[in-house]
């Protein structure tokens, strides 16, 4: 089943703890994923569940303490650019100019300048980007540093392509049409994807599969299917499966949340404030 | 080449300039297409031109000022009696551009700067950038600077006069000890601020320790080292004037403390302005440097 060489993803019972003062703390704990070759997987769950930490592991920044990461039954020693990143926060080189950036990785392999210059050129061309080559990070709109992004991660034709969230710092317009630039994309280039995010409608819009993960410590609570048809059209959103996978996850991703901020909050705790601050009115306003 | 031209075509921010250039055309110079551009341009650089025109009013005022209290001999507890007027300065200037001597002060001092100001950078840059980078070398030299670094570089002087075999030598060394600190503080903040993201981004693209020191860190710093540099070369100023007056025997500083001594009192005030003016030269020498080596952050 396992191809080598394709980007077949194993998280075997992952699990990160760090030493602090009160003792050794479990951010995350026993995840088990897979991603198949050329398959699109969402991870999602409340903030702080520890999905971006196993993403950095993936990437190689971090070494589990338990359990093992690999890619096509390699351990991760280190990152690679076999493993593109897309990181939340804009991380084109502000000193480069859009070119320069997509060209990096290429440099860095040692692939000559002209050779790269075209490469990049080409690639730039092919998502739309060619009249700001020449241009600093600094004059692009936030969606399009993301999409330089992109287009960097993948001039080193990495297998896998590790995304941290990244569209939650764009608008919502931008970001549905960020997601079809990236569908689009995984399509034509096969490539395995574990996608980070917190968003419930993106991970449906976009994946195959999903897992939920838990609050912390972090450990996979559910592994859905998205049986929807491709391509996704954002009419989509409509349809009856979709909503019905939208409320699965929701009340699945509900309970985390709550948990992740210390507990339901209880009518009769309500009733005390309330009277506490007569007058207030508060319980009402919440 | 052709990738500029590329640029040029794209960016519609060249239009202003290409047609400013049509404003200088004679032929165009009248029509009311003429004038709609004109104003177009009058109403774009507005800010500009203001801060230009109130730049040069305040000038013309200081200079003003300086004649009325000086030619009435005006004594308001400051006595400006022995101060020289704008008219004896530039009389002075005059007789001294054409003097040997008074361009070998400047000279002379011009060169100090260069060689404390160049050695102290070629110091400070690198030392800084290893200390940024490795925490061990930082954890050792920054103590010895923490404590050196409050001491004035004129506290320097009779240090440096034994240190150093030749009086040449123990300013040069002062010049180089005034701008090395600011230099280094710097450059180790410009280190201690280097977004974290674009490292890992540089290393999941395959950059190894070399090629992330060199493409990542050392641009990420340069923005923070040149405000380093600006400050150097206004403190090494300070310095080296400082040391001239004590213990030179050339120099612009050497120049103004003789000409208080010879009792040239036009002189004295045609020494300070000539190390204002050399000053403000220096810091938009490193500002132009700057503007060549980071054209990212100009273009902003």
């Amino acid at each position: 089943m396992a191809q080598p060489g394709k980007g077949l993803i194993e998280v075997r019972d992952f699990g990160l703890r760090y030493e602090t003062m009160e003792g050794s703390v479990e951010a995350v704990t026993n995840v088990s994923l897979i991603v198949r070759p050329g398959e699109f997987v969402s991870v999602i769950g409340p903030s702080g569940c520890g999905k971006s930490t196993m993403l950095n592991a993936l990437a190689g920044f971090l070494t589990p303490s338990n359990g093992s990461v690999t890619v096509d039954g390699e351990a991760i020693t280190g990152p690679s650019p076999d493993r593109g990143m897309i990181f939340q926060q804009y991380s084109l080189f502000p000193w480069k100019t859009v070119r320069e950036n997509v060209e990096f990785g290429m440099k860095m392999k040692g692939m000559s300048a002209s050779k790269r210059h075209q490469a990049a050129r080409t690639l730039l061309g092919l998502a739309g980007l060619l009249p700001f080559e020449n241009h600093y990070p600094d004059r692009l709109s936030g969606g399009m540093k993301q999409r330089v992004g992109i287009v960097r991660a993948l001039a080193t034709s990495p297998r896998i392509l590790l995304l941290d969230e990244p569209f939650g710092a764009l608008d919502a317009q931008t970001r549905l049409i960020m997601q079809q630039i990236l569908t689009n994309m995984w399509q034509r280039l096969k490539i395995s994807v574990l996608f980070v995010t917190h968003d419930i409608d993106e991970a449906i819009f976009l994946s195959d599969r999903i897992y939920v993960m838990t609050a912390r410590p972090g450990t996979i609570k559910a592994e859905i299917e998205v049986p929807l048809p491709r391509p996704r059209l954002p009419a989509m959103a409509l349809s009856s499966e979709f909503l019905a996978l939208r409320r699965g996850l929701m009340s699945l991703i509900r309970e985390e949340s709550i948990r992740a901020m210390g507990g339901e909050v209880s009518a009769d705790a309500m009733k005390g404030l309330a009277i506490d601050l007569e007058g207030l009115e508060l319980a009402e306003v919440l | 080449m052709e990738s500029l031209a590329l640029r040029h075509a794209t960016e519609p921010h060249e239009m202003p300039a290409l047609q400013e250039q049509a404003l200088l055309d004679p032929a165009t110079v009248g029509t009311p297409a003429f004038q709609a551009q004109a104003g177009r341009w009058l109403r774009l650089h507005r800010s500009g031109l203001r801060a230009a025109l109130l730049g040069l009013v305040s000038l013309v005022f200081f200079v003003g000022l300086w004649q009325v209290l000086t030619a009435n001999r005006i004594n308001l507890y400051v006595r400006f009696m022995n101060v020289p007027s704008p008219e004896q300065v530039l009389e002075r200037a005059r007789i001294a551009l054409h003097s040997a001597s008074f361009g070998s002060h400047v000279l002379m001092s011009c060169r100090r700067i260069l060689f404390g100001f160049l050695l102290a950078s070629a110091v400070a840059i690198p030392l800084g950038l290893l200390m940024g980078r490795f925490r061990v070398l930082r954890e050792i030299v920054f103590p010895v600077s923490e404590v050196l670094r409050p001491i004035p570089a004129i506290a320097w002087v009779p240090m440096a006069i034994m240190l150093w075999p030749t009086n040449e030598e123990s300013i040069l060394f002062i010049t180089f000890l005034g701008s090395f600190f600011p230099i280094l503080i710097n450059t180790l903040h410009g280190m201690a601020s280097v977004d974290p993201v674009l490292v890992r981004a540089a290393r999941c693209l395959g950059a190894r320790e070399a090629a992330v020191f060199r493409e990542v860190y050392l641009p990420a710093s340069l923005p923070q080292i040149f405000t380093g540099l600006t400050i150097g070369m206004g403190v090494a100023w300070v310095s080296l004037i400082a040391a001239e007056m004590i213990s030179g025997q050339f120099g612009i500083g050497y120049f103004t403390w003789e000409a208080y001594s010879l009792v040239q009192y036009a002189d004295i005030a045609l020494g300070m302005l000539t190390i204002g003016v050399l000053g403000l030269a220096s810091s938009w020498a490193i500002r132009l440097v700057g503007y060549f080596i980071m054209p990212w952050s100009s273009a902003r």
